[in-house]
């Protein structure tokens, strides 16, 4: 049953109603609002048929570069996928950075938003600063957290690599797991927890036994954006990332030079892998509604 | 609490030095820097990159207004009619976000490219005209900019719009209002805390960026993003790159101090 019926049959008046708020979608509402929406799905679609077609174009003469015109059918860069260099351990390097990043910024964001929501500002200084701060975090554009991140390393003399990216990384991640976080800890029951304790259970116990499981959608909600956020992350890398370049910082460095044709073959894979799992797991979460 | 260390050291300490910074005088071939109280470079560096930051903020707020545009109808659509299929429909406005950004931004060059099949296509088609090209233009980057940003943009309208109690419309259409009144009078004034923040979702990052300016932009539509980037990672002076992401972090914070003034800085949770 649709939400707009629901409504309908909460707010509306069992009766005839003179005019319900769900009359019939209009004529617009019904072909053109339709229509319309397909047509910016389209548009939103068409970038990716559009790598997947490139992912098979033949090279010209030779040279492993994608070639802006359509020279004929090849699955040549599917089967040298791993040829490319830096790319596959680049990939990988990201993989596991976001792996990092995401463990720690939930564990982090998760404790803070747990903080967040039981401390009354009396009970915990500076409340209100952390999540002025939070929300700046959120919204400053992603250049002046990558340029002052720089600014830090280079002013204590901190060489870039590995590390650095892990520290930025979890810094940008944090923020968004806590607000996911607390928006799902909102209406939190205390009680249960209290009960546990009642029941005699330590803290250590009624964390792992009665609250984490409670919290558990929020934080894996959490967690997912701190992974989708880290292994896409440009901007913030291409400042601190040094020689050990993730995905994006070596593509977008390979733009001058001439990218690999394995570049779209990786970015098909990625996508088509991604969608499986968010499809598969729209599909599980409609079983258990 | 760690993540109030990891955010003062990694985000609020960087801002401090970034200001400071933005008062020293840098050797750019050492990277070496002194501080000389050089209360001159900020205004010196904004008049000297004006045209950088008008730009920025001109394809910031044309991408914005677009996919605001863009957006509305089908977010309107998924929230109100979108049934036992909205998750989908979600689903297919995050479609973009399966793609890595700067290979998206990067077929945006393959398709906009005048030798590439599609504009081919559009020419043999006699859709375009022979000489017709927009790589290289500021039209170019703000299709992609568009194109990067729309889901910040839709989202938060849907979420808006889908919050909108459905016994106030009746209401409305039981007091006798059009749809065009119902939808202007109810819908779009309660969408309002929506729109706002699908502007400051998009209009921020779209404003900072440089990737779309740097693969689909010429050189005359140079966004203050790529000056950024170009000063700290090219010519490595800090001083001057430290002073243009000081108004950039500026312009972003009245955006920021807005928001949190009429909406309430926790309000953002629900949008993102």
């Amino acid at each position: 049953m649709s939400v707009v019926s629901d409504a309908a049959t909460v707010g509306g008046r069992p009766h005839e109603p003179v005019a319900p708020a769900t009359k019939r979608p209009h004529h617009w509402g019904r072909i053109a609002l339709p229509a319309y929406s397909w047509l910016v799905i389209a548009y939103l679609v068409f970038p990716i048929v559009v790598m997947f077609v490139y992912s098979f174009n033949k090279s010209v003469g030779g040279v492993p570069q994608v070639s802006f015109s359509w020279n004929g059918f090849t699955t040549l860069w599917y089967r040298t996928w791993n040829d490319a260099p830096g790319l596959t351990s680049a990939f990988w390097l990201s993989i596991r950075l976001a792996l990092i990043a995401t463990a720690i910024s939930t564990v982090l964001g998760t404790l803070l938003a747990m903080a967040l929501v039981r401390y009354r500002p009396r009970q915990f200084h500076g409340k209100g600063v952390i999540e002025q701060i939070l929300f700046v975090n959120i919204a400053a554009p992603e250049i002046v957290m990558g340029a002052s991140l720089l600014g830090l390393f280079v002013t204590f003399n901190i060489g870039r690599g590995f590390i650095t990216l892990v520290l930025a990384h979890v810094m940008f991640c944090i923020a968004y797991v806590a607000v996911t976080v607390r928006a799902r800890l909102t209406g939190f029951d205390r009680s249960l927890e209290e009960a546990s304790y009642d029941l005699g259970a330590g803290p250590f116990t009624t964390f792992r036994r009665v609250t984490l499981p409670m919290i558990m959608p929020g934080v894996l909600a959490g967690a997912l954006m701190a992974f989708a956020l880290s292994i896409d992350d440009f901007v913030t890398s291409n400042f601190v990332s040094g020689t050990s370049s993730p995905f994006p910082v070596l593509i977008y460095a390979s733009t001058r030079v001439g990218i690999p044709p394995q570049v779209f073959v990786f970015g098909s894979v990625i996508f088509a892998v991604g969608i499986a799992l968010a499809l598969s797991s729209l599909a599980i979460g409609r079983k258990r509604i | 609490m760690p993540a109030v260390v990891w955010l003062v050291v990694l985000f609020v300490v960087p801002l401090v030095i970034m200001l400071s910074l933005s008062l020293k005088t840098c050797n750019p071939a050492s990277g070496a820097c002194t501080m000389t109280w050089n209360w001159g470079e900020l205004p010196r560096q904004v008049n000297l990159y004006r045209t950088e930051f008008f730009t920025s903020l001109e394809y910031g707020a044309a991408a914005t207004i677009v996919d605001l545009i863009l957006s509305f109808p089908i977010a309107y659509w998924i929230a109100f009619y979108g049934g036992r299929k909205k998750n989908f429909f979600l689903m297919m406005l995050l479609v973009p976000f399966f793609v890595s950004f700067v290979i998206r931004t990067l077929v945006w060059e393959f398709i906009l490219s005048p030798s590439g099949f599609f504009l081919t296509f559009l020419r043999h088609a006699h859709l375009v005209s022979a000489n017709f090209h927009v790589l290289g233009t500021g039209s170019a980057v703000i299709a992609g900019l568009a194109y990067n940003y729309l889901p910040f943009t839709a989202l938060p309208l849907y979420v808006a719009l889908e919050r909108i109690d459905r016994r106030v419309l009746e209401a409305a259409y039981d007091l006798y209002a059009s749809r065009r009144e119902a939808f202007m009078r109810v819908i779009l004034p309660l969408s309002v805390p929506g729109i706002f923040a699908a502007f400051l979702l998009t209009f921020i990052p779209a404003f900072g960026d440089y990737v779309n300016q740097q693969i689909l932009g010429g050189t005359s539509s140079t966004m203050i993003g790529t000056v950024i980037q170009n000063t700290f990672l090219v010519t490595g002076d800090y001083a001057a790159g430290s002073a243009l992401s000081v108004v950039v972090l500026v312009i972003s914070l009245i955006g920021i101090w807005l928001y949190s003034r009429v909406l309430g800085s926790r309000s953002i949770e629900e949008y993102l």
